[in-house]
């Protein structure tokens, strides 16, 4: 794919500018049609955070509505401050300590790049605000695993630890120019916009944490209902609109590739949900709005990493696929009955995974062919195969090992889980003082 | 038979419910409620400190036959009461004569209704 040569070019010139002490923007003009498409693909990967809020909000029950909305809420201060001092620097700046994540003094407070205009023609302020929109989602995305039961202060502490050991070095691998996965095979690992960066590393983590932390009381015997379906819905929708944002911002331009990877949204968004409620029809007999809801996550899931390099019948494809493989765990994890509270493994996780690899089968015939050039002669399917594999595998391990290690140490100075008492008053009355319905009870 | 109404916080909802279940007690009717009783608390309303004047509870109402009074009442005691002792605020239990009971699904009447 172009865009990835685009990236590689652009960081390395990036490189090269920091290194030289030179500003980029002696020499490069602003393009003011990409620049203008990616303020506004900023301002939408934003706006998924509070349509995140709003969507697992919903489906809590409704002593914890605010705690769980706050979740997704607290993400955008901490994690914002976070990038901006450090976080920008290590997933973009260049390798250090083996390459395990990157470091550029000019992106420490972002102070180095006040002028400077990226290859691509936007300025670098722009795509660094894009990219901390990532970085704010992933781990307010993890929270749904063990939605109702974590203490608030050791959910921030969490997020801001899991931000940089985690979230950090696995961007630096998969989008920076000098990341190991980023330059593996013959034109490296296809992640479009966060398959394995955002998607899977956040289920995984959700997985382990729920597991670590155990279910809530009463699970599975007493039956937990949503307490508002209505804002899961608005919620959802404010995700679809701002996945827009999230896969067509990030081709980094305003132009061909742009419109490829929008195409690839909608179409597998619309099938996944489509698919997912006709499976539920046929299996339960009702189509629920939540399970609507779902397909429609599962299908930007999938499309995620894919979005660069399929063509619209690739997209359904794996909308369809990503619709009955995460609706096939999700019943598998009824069975076996660990309380992935609201489905952030058997949606991310899966859906991430799904779109990872089964993308390699439905790539665009132009893109292999530039891959067997880059590669010298011969690039097949398998060949590519091996690489998501591997790159997949990476970030399972790694996600999986380093979220256990900081649910370990951080349980020894602040208890994770709440206590019994405050779980069963509810996050809202236990750590913020308010309630979320006030208008249920006169008053 | 006698209708055993219980009005008690919010937050012990979970607690009386388990131990109700527990002591076979298990055909209940719950709703929300506000009002006025000795307790004062403090919530946060746009940033300042506020005393409400209603309070938000939950009520709890279980018809019984006379033998399960005093199950109910001493569960509903037992788990309703918060610092071990008790604090002001945990709610009250009112019982009252029932004089009917029918089961709308066949129509009996009394005791073997409930």
């Amino acid at each position: 794919m172009k865009i990835f040569r685009k990236r590689s070019l652009l960081l390395l010139v990036l490189l090269f500018a920091c290194s030289t002490g030179l500003f980029a923007a002696d020499g490069v003009a602003i393009d003011t049609g990409a620049t203008a498409w990616m303020l506004t693909s900023t301002a939408l990967v934003l706006l998924m955070i509070p349509g995140l809020a709003m969507f697992y909000g919903g489906l809590v029950r409704s002593k914890n509505v605010l705690g769980t909305i706050m979740h997704s809420f607290i993400a955008m201060g901490i994690i914002s401050v976070l990038w901006v001092i450090f976080g920008y620097s290590m997933s973009f700046g260049k390798n250090i300590l083996g390459g395990w994540f990157g470091w550029n003094p000019d992106y420490f407070f972002l102070k180095g790049i006040d002028t400077k205009i990226m290859d691509a023609g936007i300025p670098e302020y722009v795509f660094s605000m894009f990219q901390g929109k990532f970085a704010i989602i992933t781990p307010a995305l993890i929270a749904g695993a063990f939605a109702e039961r974590v203490s608030f202060k050791a959910y921030c502490f969490f997020i801001a630890i899991w931000g940089l050991l985690v979230y950090n070095p696995l961007c630096h691998w998969v989008w920076s120019s000098d990341g190991f996965i980023y330059n593996m095979g013959a034109k490296g690992a296809i992640d479009f916009a966060g398959g394995t960066v955002v998607h899977i590393s956040a289920g995984i983590s959700g997985m382990v944490a729920a597991l670590y932390l155990g279910s809530r009381r009463g699970y599975p015997y007493q039956v937990i209902r949503p307490n508002n379906m209505v804002i899961t819905m608005l919620g959802a929708g404010l995700l679809w609109v701002g996945w827009f944002g999230f896969n067509a911002g990030s081709s980094i331009s305003s132009g061909l590739s742009t419109a490829q990877a929008l195409t690839a949204t909608q179409v597998a968004a619309a099938s996944g949900a489509l698919v997912w409620v006709i499976i539920e029809s046929l299996h339960q007999g009702k189509a629920t709005a939540l399970g609507f809801a779902s397909g429609i996550l599962a299908g930007l899931v999938a499309v995620t990493p894919a979005a660069g390099v399929v063509q619209p019948y690739g997209a359904m494809i794996l909308g369809i696929l990503a619709s009955f493989i995460c609706y096939g765990a999700i019943q598998i994890k009824n069975k076996l009955g660990y309380d992935d509270s609201l489905d952030a493994f058997g949606i991310h996780g899966v859906g991430g995974v799904v779109g990872a690899l089964l993308l390699t089968f439905l790539i665009r015939p132009s893109w292999m062919k530039e891959a067997a050039i880059a590669a010298g002669g011969r690039w097949t399917i398998w060949n590519q195969f091996g690489i998501q594999a591997l790159a997949v595998g990476i970030a399972i391990f790694y996600a999986a090992s380093m979220t256990f290690l900081i649910i370990f140490v951080l349980n020894k100075f602040i208890k994770f889980k709440s206590s019994e008492d405050d779980e069963m008053a509810g996050l809202d009355r236990a750590y913020h003082g308010e309630r979320g319905y006030g208008m249920l009870n006169p008053s | 038979m006698r209708l055993i109404t219980a009005i008690i916080r919010e937050v012990q909802l979970d607690r009386v419910r388990e131990a109700l279940i527990e002591a076979e007690i298990k055909r209940i009717t719950v709703s929300r409620v506000s009002g006025h009783g000795q307790q004062r608390i403090e919530e946060m309303y746009r940033g300042q400190i506020i005393i409400p004047d209603l309070i938000p509870k939950v009520k709890i109402e279980i018809a019984v036959n006379d033998a399960f009074v005093d199950i109910t009442v001493d569960t509903i005691l037992k788990s309703a009461r918060t610092n071990g002792a008790g604090s002001v605020g945990d709610g009250k239990i009112f019982i009252t004569p029932l004089e009917e009971c029918i089961r709308i699904r066949t129509g009996e009447r009394g005791g073997t209704a409930i």
